[in-house]
């Protein structure tokens, strides 16, 4: 058992650090709600001050615009910079980072590298994913925006739904049927789609939580050219997965810093917010609450650390990443309903209110936390991975007899 | 980094997996489970043989010196196991005391024997008004002469009626502070005016006793430590034998995991296995979740407690021992559930988990006071 870095590591880190506070002097920016255009200017100057000093894409080639370096130097960027909590583009590119460079890294062509990586990793381009459609969500290798090759282009029909960033992004990594005619997860491509071509039309959904982020993406007769395909063409189902794998380590990490940030926010918030004139905090109610939330970060943190573990050792993440998902999503819906007990009355004020708490953060955090089980695998679809893959439980009749016919 | 054990460590657990398969099956566990002792000379002595007592204990008492996540292999495995006897009361409770505080005499008396299995202890600890709160010691030791004279009551001590000696917390000065005024004594269960009343507990795989103190008598030279100082080390024990609950709560969780799944898998009802359906699948699926975060954070914690600072230490084994211990109980809670009616009885093995696991969730401090010291700890 280690769980120590190496020293080079670790001077990396005091290198890291020294930058961080030098070129964001602004050290804990308090959690605050921000403009759609304010979040995506942050992202763009962060990560192009990551970028030329050499902190972006870590595990990238040189040649795409990366540092060439290793997992655990990307760990050390992630954990310094959770603390500079919404400067970081993590959240906001989520998908450009989480799942375009990875699946473009290991399964793209040359020309697709060059072209895209530099601009993913320097800010400029963000990215959605056009994966769920109105019927298709958990049971998402049923898509069927379709894609029919003519000439060097492939002509796409169709609707894609809950497109998280689609009204700010630059590209998107869209799912198609190609082939109508085999088994459902046969039949499906990856295509890289710019949002400014003619037949792309995006629509804002309004959410719960007042803000509009998830979009639905029209797709009439849209051209895209056939260099445009990622690995081969009805293929597409299997390419995402090994990537992901290991994406899903990183998130994990990712979101044990950004929820560790969140936690000690709630725990100031205590300290200061009265009930009967005396501190929250005070409440044996809230404390075990509190203490319950801070184990479980503990935990998400270093079941984390294991899958990295594995990484390092060479080997292929285990069963920790699907698990690590079911934890995190629901203790963030766990933590932000707490911030809203710790608040008590306070938490009906949403962000215009003169005088509501944290600028209205917890009460966005609350109600966008309710789509955290949804997304990226549904709980309930987690659970049947887990279940069927991990502890080797039968598939259900009806989905075992749809198997036998495909 | 590296988190997996080594290989000295696989081969421990290889070699405990198979002992207890061979030595103790099932059969010999209910056999213990209703008898008043809790195990057989045979099978103490064969442990003794496998050198689990000498694991932790120096090499200069006999020991073989390892470290706390070489114990903690064999503890998950004795978790797994459903171990009964008094292992963990006198390897991870005595010993490790006698080890923090005890002097080279002290130490040079009990350590040798406790490693070849001659001699047995526990840790008298707990009174009627504590609570889950270890720190609530009210045990008077009055001084005389030139030593001491125990009166009070101890609950729940492990054990204590097939132990030779007790570590036995009193106070030796009045007051609430456990940091103050706590003093740490080595007591024979057989002096005089010690009575020892084994308790009808529900997790017979462990025994509790009541143990009375009538003026029993104790020479300075069997304190083990500084008088009024004792709180310190025993502290520093008790969570070493937190992260020992946390090691035995993965290893039943993870065998009552198991245990669950099989029979969801061969189990059917309307015509398919019942795992296959959602509501059974996914309370299976919670199980593992439970288990691979609380083997995740069992690990980390033994690592902790040997290389990060004590904060950080004593913060992962308060949070160990609390989630740990609610897996345990939320795994075997669903096993019975998935098992349906064999369930809940007798015949099948399930109860045995479940009974541990409330055991373990409910002492050295419960879930809630291991949160409160989390809390405390934080500083808030």
């Amino acid at each position: 058992m280690d769980y120590r870095f190496n020293p080079e590591d670790e001077e990396f880190r005091k290198e890291v650090k020294a930058w961080l506070a030098k070129t964001f002097p602004e050290d804990e920016a308090p959690l605050k709600m921000e403009t759609i255009e304010d979040r995506v200017n942050a992202y763009r100057s962060t990560q192009k001050k990551l970028f030329d000093a050499g902190y972006a894409g870590i595990r990238y080639d040189k040649k795409y615009g990366g540092r060439g370096g290793t997992m655990i130097e990307e760990i050390i960027v992630a954990e310094e910079l959770a603390p500079y909590g919404a400067t970081h583009g993590y959240g906001l590119n989520a998908i450009g980072m989480g799942m375009a460079g990875p699946v473009l890294n290991t399964q793209g062509t040359e020309e697709q590298k060059l072209q895209f990586l530099p601009k993913l990793l320097d800010g400029t381009h963000i990215w959605c994913q056009g994966f769920s459609e109105p019927n298709s969500g958990s049971d998402l290798a049923s898509v069927s925006t379709r894609a029919v090759r003519e000439g060097d282009h492939y002509v796409v029909n169709g609707q894609k739904i809950w497109t998280s960033s689609a009204h700010i992004a630059d590209y998107c990594m869209l799912l198609v049927r190609t082939n109508p005619d085999v088994p459902k997860h046969k039949g499906l491509s990856y295509l890289l789609m710019d949002m400014t071509l003619p037949g792309v039309d995006v629509r804002l959904v309004k959410q719960l939580t007042d803000e509009s982020e998830f979009c639905e993406v029209f797709l009439d007769d849209v051209k895209i050219p056939a260099n445009m395909l990622v690995g081969e063409e009805d293929k597409g189902w299997g390419i995402a997965l090994t990537t992901l794998m290991f994406e899903r380590v990183m998130g994990d990490l990712n979101t044990a810093n950004a929820f560790m940030r969140e936690f000690h926010r709630i725990l100031e918030m205590a300290k200061d917010v009265k009930r009967s004139g005396k501190p929250v905090l005070e409440n044996a109610m809230i404390r075990q609450k509190l203490a319950q939330a801070y184990i479980e970060l503990m935990v998400l943190k270093y079941n984390g650390f294991r899958g990295l573990s594995e990484v390092v050792q060479g080997g292929v993440p285990g069963p920790q990443g699907s698990i690590g998902k079911i934890i995190w999503s629901e203790l963030h819906q766990r933590m932000s309903e707490l911030a809203l007990d710790i608040e008590g009355p306070y938490n009906q004020l949403m962000k215009d209110s003169a005088i509501n708490m944290d600028d209205g953060f917890w009460q966005y955090t609350f109600l966008r936390a309710k789509g955290n089980t949804i997304e990226a695998g549904s709980a309930e679809i987690l659970r049947n991975i887990v279940g069927e893959r991990v502890l080797g439980l039968p598939k259900d009749m009806a989905r075992a007899a749809l198997k036998e016919r495909s | 980094m590296d988190i997996s054990f080594n290989e000295d460590q696989v081969e421990i657990r290889n070699q405990a997996r198979r002992f207890f398969e061979n030595e103790c099956p099932i059969e010999y566990v209910r056999e213990m489970f209703e008898d008043e002792r809790g195990f057989t000379d045979e099978i103490w002595a064969k442990m003794a043989e496998m050198g689990w007592m000498a694991l932790r204990i120096p090499e200069e008492y006999d020991g073989i010196g390892l470290g706390l996540t070489d114990l903690c292999v064999v503890l998950e495995e004795m978790g797994r196991a459903l171990s009964t006897g008094p292992y963990f009361s006198t390897v991870v409770l005595a010993a490790e005391a006698l080890i923090e505080a005890g002097n080279d005499a002290q130490k040079q008396a009990y350590l040798p024997k406790i490693s070849t299995g001659e001699t047995r202890g526990t840790l008298a600890l707990f009174e009627p008004d504590s609570g889950p709160d270890p720190g609530y010691i009210q045990m008077e030791a009055s001084s005389e002469g030139d030593g001491f004279v125990l009166n009070g009551t101890k609950l729940f001590v492990l054990d204590a009626h097939t132990a030779d000696f007790m570590v036995c917390a009193a106070r030796t000065e009045a007051g609430d502070d456990p940091a103050q005024g706590v003093t740490l004594f080595l007591v024979d269960t057989k002096a005089e005016g010690v009575s020892i009343t084994p308790l009808v507990t529900m997790d017979r795989t462990r025994k509790q006793c009541e143990v009375k103190f009538g003026g029993v008598k104790v020479s300075k030279d069997d304190v083990l430590g500084e008088v009024d100082k004792g709180w310190g080390p025993l502290l520093k024990v008790l969570q070493k034998a937190q992260i020992a609950l946390g090691a035995d709560s993965v290893g039943g969780a993870q065998k009552a995991m198991e245990i669950a799944v099989e029979y969801a898998n061969i189990r059917h009802q309307f015509n398919q296995p019942i795992g296959a359906f959602q509501a059974i699948k996914h309370q299976c699926a919670n199980m593992l979740v439970d288990v691979e975060g609380a083997r995740s954070l069992f690990y980390y914690t033994t690592w902790a407690m040997e290389e990060e600072e004590p904060t950080t230490a004593s913060i992962a084994a308060s949070a160990i021992k609390a989630f740990a211990a609610d897996a345990y109980r939320n795994v075997t809670t669903s096993g019975v559930q998935v098992l349906g009616g064999i369930g809940c009885t007798w015949e099948h093995d399930m109860h045995f988990y479940l009974k541990r696991a409330k055991f373990n969730q409910v002492t050295l401090g419960d879930s809630a006071y291991h949160r409160e010291e989390v809390m405390r700890l934080l500083g808030v």
